[in-house]
């Protein structure tokens, strides 16, 4: 009878344990639709039990069958061990020594055949959603992207809408809602890894190693993630942005994004200075920009305005944070590789002015 | 030169100068000094490593905290990692090792008493080189730099380009040099337990503790030159211009991997056996029971030895190999929780039916098996490789090893403390103390590690100087933070429960746990030469045939 009430209040336990998991990790609905431009970021838009792609949904059904199995296993050693500390204390006036067992096969044949059965049904389980999520060829119909990891930003190519160019863009990742994406993974100088846990999991970007991953966004939305190997001093800094549009709005960003910025007009005249001392500074050496520079340390900067973070997500993209990051990038990302270049206010004022006008 | 050390001979009692005293320490050749001496400086690097865990949590106890710079946050989690697996966990696992076999095996010091001395010192100075880093060193922002690559140090950050200053090489020699120290106690170990067991101590009949250590010792020997070699070649990389690691001239930055984590995973039962050696003596003593099924925790320890060296690569289920090797790796770990859960279930099978008594070690002992239960299944989590490329390099599973490392490694190293303290020292250290302690030690941990998992599955990565403000993380870090506070005041409970005991404890007497293996025949503390007679036994618990000779062990051998 006591056997049967405690595997009752087991199972209950368990099942109050799984509920207010999935309670405090199924945050929303999976149809919550929120529009790139006006999303802001909500708490749990990393959760890995919130996916939104199909190979993060396969791994969440794996794990929750993984958590169901190891949250029953937990109750039971842990009831068991409890039960043993309170049912076997030493009690007061209890002279001599218990009776002395040195073992029991049958009992130590049990508890290696039975952990032995469950971690090979663990196993099979765990062998086809490897198969599942890891692919070894790109599929079907899927848009092909370059993701270049450098120390603390991510460069991301792709192909223009023609096929025949190429789009290169940073740290923010535009991609078309319900198209397969497969990604090459590239590093230009240590290990990074690439994480956005609402896509799939983690794939490490290794120097001389090519990797690659994919994932296929179910509805637009932002879907953040960040580096997730250590990869020196700004790695907290190395932050990433999947934005999913739909086909029709992905093309247009396509087709925007493949022409060259465009040219100022006579009346610009502190964004010509810029451009000038854009040129003749540093900062042609490190950024790209269509029909001006070729540098290829930093990130390409033709079209600039067209992203919402700047510093690899250190801050919000707006004329303050980008008239703060040209001033003195050491301000908003401690130790990362861009200079302070000590311009003086008017200098800042025609740079800021130029960058500007990269949309 | 192979008589007894003199000075070590003068009784306590006489009175001698400070110089006289700590020259007779840092000469001495015997077992229990040597041993004592490891696990002095290795408590004395846990509360170092302490400290640099608890300026981490203050600065992750706020989105953007500002407390201290990313350089310094680098330097920190690589030197908390180095300190505690190094100097804290190898100095006090094998340093309690080098007390105890001796004793336990009826020997009167270990095989090699000077190469003993040796190992001890060579660790002293690697620490030493390591630590001399936050002076001597210069890293990419000046002096005093300490190593900031991590303690995986994966290449190619630490090749000259990416890590200009010499930093890293402090990492590289000050761990290389105190392997040394750690292969030469492993040496010492192995060699005292096969040969120099006392008459009618066959393998079999050995306490457990010293198949946990023989094991051990073989795992040292097999992992640690493993390190040392790949060390060695990153030397090789950094000052001679060869391109094992560098990436830019065609090496490779996954042999530094395969390497690193050929020696990382037998290093972590490295870190756990001795302490599951030191739970399969205080479980029995406190139960009053002798333990459920010796051979089967032989056997598994054995069992987990050859799968441990075997396990290696689910450190790397995100690098990109193929879906057959993930498999395989994914195979093999889940291979290593049978025999794991077999020592579970013996010490539970140790406690039914048992009288428990529930002092500080015995409590330690029994919240080992709650919290490593716990660390065992997130770890079978992680063995799932799809759910491993979700919570692998998360904080889950800085959750997950410290239940293990922590939760394990750690509470078993208390438990061990508090049960042969008397036996190495004459005194006993306070119940009242002790309870306190392990009671804010215990709610400490579970406060500051269990939120963890949750800030993992929240999508928070290691090794972050500091996480954005709006994604939910705050709570889960913040209540990580103010564990830390609970374990500060266990630590120091701890530190004062020793002091004070060592000032006017209460005389221990020979055996005050009532225990029955050899080191408890003798006086406390033993004498130099551990015993007046070379002890013969005719069991596993020579004291308790001793006690109970209508009924001793020998009789029910056959069961074994």
């Amino acid at each position: 009878m006591s056997t049967r009430t405690l595997f009752c209040f087991s199972i209950l336990v368990i099942a109050c344990i799984l509920e207010c998991a999935q309670c405090t990790f199924d945050v929303g609905s999976d149809t919550v639709v929120c529009a790139p431009e006006t999303a802001a970021i909500n708490a749990g838009d990393l959760n890995i039990f919130h996916p939104a792609s199909p190979p993060a949904r396969e791994i969440r059904e794996l794990a929750w069958l993984v958590l169901g199995i190891c949250a029953v296993i937990f109750v039971i050693v842990e009831g068991v061990l409890v039960w043993a500390i309170i049912r076997y204390r030493k009690r007061m006036a209890d002279a001599g020594e218990p009776v002395q067992v040195f073992g029991s096969n049958p009992i130590e044949l049990a508890w290696t055949v039975i952990p032995t059965i469950i971690v090979f049904v663990l196993a099979l389980a765990t062998l086809r959603t490897i198969r599942e999520v890891q692919l070894t060829e790109p599929p079907e119909g899927s848009l092909h992207v370059d993701v270049i990891g450098h120390q603390w930003w991510w460069e991301f190519r792709l192909p223009t809408l023609n096929g025949e160019g190429t789009i290169i863009t940073a740290n923010e990742l535009i991609v078309p809602v319900g198209r397969p994406i497969w990604l090459s993974l590239h590093s230009a100088d240590v290990i990074h890894s690439w994480w956005v846990p609402r896509m799939n999991g983690k794939t490490d970007v290794i120097p001389n190693h090519i990797n690659h991953t994919w994932f296929q966004a179910d509805m637009p939305g932002i879907f953040l993630g960040q580096c997730a190997e250590y990869c020196g001093t700004q790695h907290a800094n190395m932050l990433i942005r999947v934005h999913a549009v739909p086909t029709a709005e992905f093309e247009a960003w396509c087709v925007a994004q493949s022409l060259p910025p465009s040219l100022l007009t006579e009346s610009e005249t502190t964004a010509h200075s810029g451009r000038d001392l854009f040129l003749e500074l540093a900062c042609m050496n490190c950024h790209a920009i269509d029909g001006v520079s070729n540098g290829a340390f930093g990130p390409n900067l033709t079209h600039l305005m067209s992203r919402t973070t700047i510093g690899a997500g250190a801050a919000i993209l707006n004329p303050q944070t980008l008239r703060a990051w040209v001033d003195d990038p050491q301000n908003l990302k401690v130790g990362c590789n861009m200079p302070s270049l000590k311009l003086d206010p008017n200098q800042l004022d025609s740079i800021v002015a130029y960058l500007l006008t990269l949309k | 030169m192979t008589t007894v050390d003199q000075t070590t001979a003068v009784p306590d009692e006489v009175r001698r100068t400070f110089g006289a005293r700590v020259h007779a320490w840092v000469v001495s050749v015997d077992h229990k000094r040597l041993g004592m001496m490891y696990v002095g400086f290795g408590l004395c690097f846990f509360i170092v490593g302490g400290i640099e865990a608890a300026l981490m949590r203050a600065q992750l106890a706020q989105a953007a905290g500002k407390i201290v710079d990313p350089a310094t946050f680098n330097q920190l989690f690589t030197m908390h990692g180095t300190t505690m697996v190094f100097l804290v966990g190898m100095p006090i696992l094998l340093g309690m090792g080098n007390y105890l076999i001796p004793l336990m095996v009826g020997a009167r010091d270990m095989a090699f008493p000077r190469l003993n001395a040796f190992g001890l010192w060579l660790f002293v100075f690697g620490a030493g080189l390591l630590y001399y880093s936050y002076i001597g060193a210069q890293g990419l922002y000046g002096t005093s730099a300490a190593p900031d690559v991590g303690w995986f140090a994966y290449a190619p950050l630490t090749s000259k380009t990416f890590s200009p200053g010499n930093s890293t090489d402090y990492w590289i020699l000050g761990i290389m040099v105190s392997g040394f120290g750690s292969i030469t106690t492993a040496i010492n170990l192995v060699a005292t337990i096969l040969v120099m067991r006392c008459p009618g101590m066959t393998l079999m009949r050995m306490p457990l503790l010293c198949w946990m250590m023989l094991i051990v010792g073989m795992l040292v020997i097999l992992a640690i030159p493993v390190l040392t070699g790949a060390q060695a070649m990153l030397l090789l990389d950094r000052f001679l211009g060869a391109h094992f690691f560098d990436t830019q001239n065609g090496g490779s930055a996954l042999l530094w991997q395969h390497l690193f984590w050929f020696f990382g995973h037998p290093e972590v039962y490295i870190l756990v056996l001795p302490a599951f050696g030191f739970l399969n003596e205080v479980i029995p003593v406190f139960s009053r029971k002798v333990i459920f099924g010796y051979s089967l925790m032989v056997a598994a320890t054995v069992a987990i030895a050859f799968i441990s060296v075997s396990v290696w690569a689910h450190h790397m289920f995100s690098v990109g190999m193929s879906p057959e090797i993930n498999s395989f790796f994914a195979a093999t770990t889940f291979l290593i929780a049978i025999p794991t859960g077999i020592k579970i279930f013996t010490w539970m099978g140790t406690m039914i039916g048992g009288k428990i008594r529930f002092e500080t070690p015995m409590l330690c002992a029994t919240a080992f098996i709650g919290l490593f239960t716990f660390g065992g299944l997130t770890g079978i989590m992680l063995a799932v490789v799809p759910f491993d490329w979700q919570l692998g390099d998360s904080y889950f599973v800085v959750g997950h090893f410290h239940y293990v490392l922590f939760g394990g490694t750690v509470f078993g190293i208390f438990s061990g403390i508090f049960y042969w303290f008397p036996k190495a020292t004459g005194r006993l250290l306070s119940e009242t103390l002790g309870k306190w302690f392990f009671w804010f030690l215990l709610v400490g941990f579970n406060l500051t590690f269990f939120p963890m998992h949750i800030s993992g599955i929240l999508g928070m990565p290691r090794r972050i100087y500091m996480y954005q403000p709006d994604r939910g993380l705050e709570i889960w870090n913040l209540l990580s933070s103010i564990g830390v506070i609970f374990q500060g005041v266990a630590v120091a409970l701890f530190v004062w429960n020793v002091i004070r005991s060592l000032r006017n404890g209460k005389p221990a007497g020979n055996n005050p746990w009532n225990a029955w293996t050899l080191e408890w025949a003798t006086s406390s503390p033993p004498p130099d030469w551990n015993f007046d007679q070379v002890p013969t036994v005719g069991s596993a618990r020579p004291l308790w045939d001793q006690q109970n000779p209508q009924d001793p062990d020998s009789r029910h051998e056959e069961h074994l």
